[in-house]
């Protein structure tokens, strides 16, 4: 019983997640602007990496937190990347 | 699916299914948030929900489950929760800047010529 | 000490990540991460930025648990004006003269303020401490202003002296 809630409840924050990526992902693509299409790839990355966890706890081990660990690393450089880009025209001066 | 689940008293498990609940809910309505504001700096502050207690949330529930499924304490979610805090602000005032910066060389109407008002 | 530590709070946040990645208090990791948080306090030293001199640790406590608070309370706020069926925005830019001139107080408060959902630090103007600040809600600047200088900027000064 307390495995199906816990399932149920799992399955339901990631339809939540999977539904803000896509929120996300259609700004990044429509832009209208270039800041704009950096702030949804920014925001992007955290729910892919929240969903990472969600997958964590459904399987049980700590294979995902690695992952998860990762993107939220990468995630920081490539937005401050494309926001040094933004500002000047190219990153590296 | 999760083998040793099924043995977790209800005390973890409900605490951890709301847990899950309201973060992926938060973390929704500020991506929500990123397509519905009509302009580029109100929708920069639409991301900082799920970067705050959006996050927090989701890692809450995964400290409280892991700690309770191994029986030892699992709090290594603080490094990535720590990490996430600390370089949020800092990314979205760089692109908060360079926008500004952009819009200012375009000759943008309302938008503040310098931090000083004139 | 000086010499030895230059950097004791950084190094001992150095050595609490490695222990928390590596999961283990065991002799070895937690010598090896000695080692890294020493090299990264010396390495800092090099940068040569000054130390920070924190004072009153009570008042950085209460700081800490009023953001927390401040964050929660905004995000119930900002969801409910997303969520909200108004259309007109009331969203725009704040002028906010500071004194904070310590340069290390001053990247707190533009984390603590980009951090909080509804506000976002978007200039500094170094020479007369002019803060532009963009915000959500903008129903009451002369709120918006005593609310900064009352609740972050007056507790920073203390804190950064």
């Amino acid at each position: 019983m307390t495995m199906t809630v816990l399932s149920w409840s799992l399955l339901l924050a990631q339809l939540m997640l999977g539904a803000a990526m896509l929120c996300t992902t259609w700004r990044v693509l429509r832009g209208p602007r270039a800041q704009d299409r950096v702030i949804g790839l920014d925001a992007l990355y955290v729910c892919g990496m929240l969903l990472l966890l969600t997958f964590g706890i459904r399987s049980g081990t700590s294979v995902y937190f690695e992952a998860a660990l990762v993107i939220a690393l990468l995630g920081f450089v490539s937005t401050a990347a494309l926001a040094k880009f933004l500002m000047r025209g190219e990153v590296i001066e | 699916m999760i083998p040793a689940a099924a043995e977790l008293p209800w005390i973890v498990v409900i605490p951890v299914c709301l847990l899950l609940l309201a973060g992926s809910g938060l973390t929704l309505i500020g991506a929500f948030g990123l397509l519905r504001l009509n302009s580029f700096y109100a929708r920069v502050h639409a991301p900082t929900l799920g970067t705050s207690y959006g996050m927090g949330c989701i890692l809450l529930a995964s400290m409280l489950f892991f700690s309770v499924l191994q029986t030892r304490l699992v709090i290594h979610e603080l490094a990535i929760g720590a990490f996430v805090i600390l370089t949020t602000p800092v990314t979205l005032m760089l692109v908060a800047r360079a926008a500004i910066h952009r819009d200012r060389l375009e000759g943008k109407d309302a938008i503040p010529r310098a931090a000083r008002p004139d | 000490m000086t010499r030895l530590l230059p950097h004791p709070l950084i190094s001992a946040g150095i050595l609490l990540l490695w222990l928390l990645l590596n999961q283990t208090l065991a002799p070895g990791p937690a010598l090896v991460g000695l080692a890294v948080a020493l090299f990264g306090g010396w390495t800092l030293a090099l940068l040569d930025q000054g130390r920070p001199r924190l004072r009153r640790p009570d008042l950085v406590l209460r700081l800490t648990g009023q953001v927390i608070l401040d964050i929660a309370r905004s995000n119930l706020a900002v969801a409910s004006i997303i969520l909200g069926r108004r259309r007109g925005s009331t969203a725009g830019f704040l002028h906010i003269p500071l004194v904070l001139r310590d340069p290390q107080a001053l990247a707190v408060l533009a984390c603590i303020l980009t951090a909080t959902p509804g506000s976002t630090w978007v200039e500094y103007d170094a020479e007369e401490g002019w803060l532009l600040l963009h915000v959500l809600d903008l129903e009451d600047e002369e709120s918006w202003i005593r609310l900064v200088k009352d609740r972050y900027e007056r507790p920073l000064m203390e804190i950064f002296t």
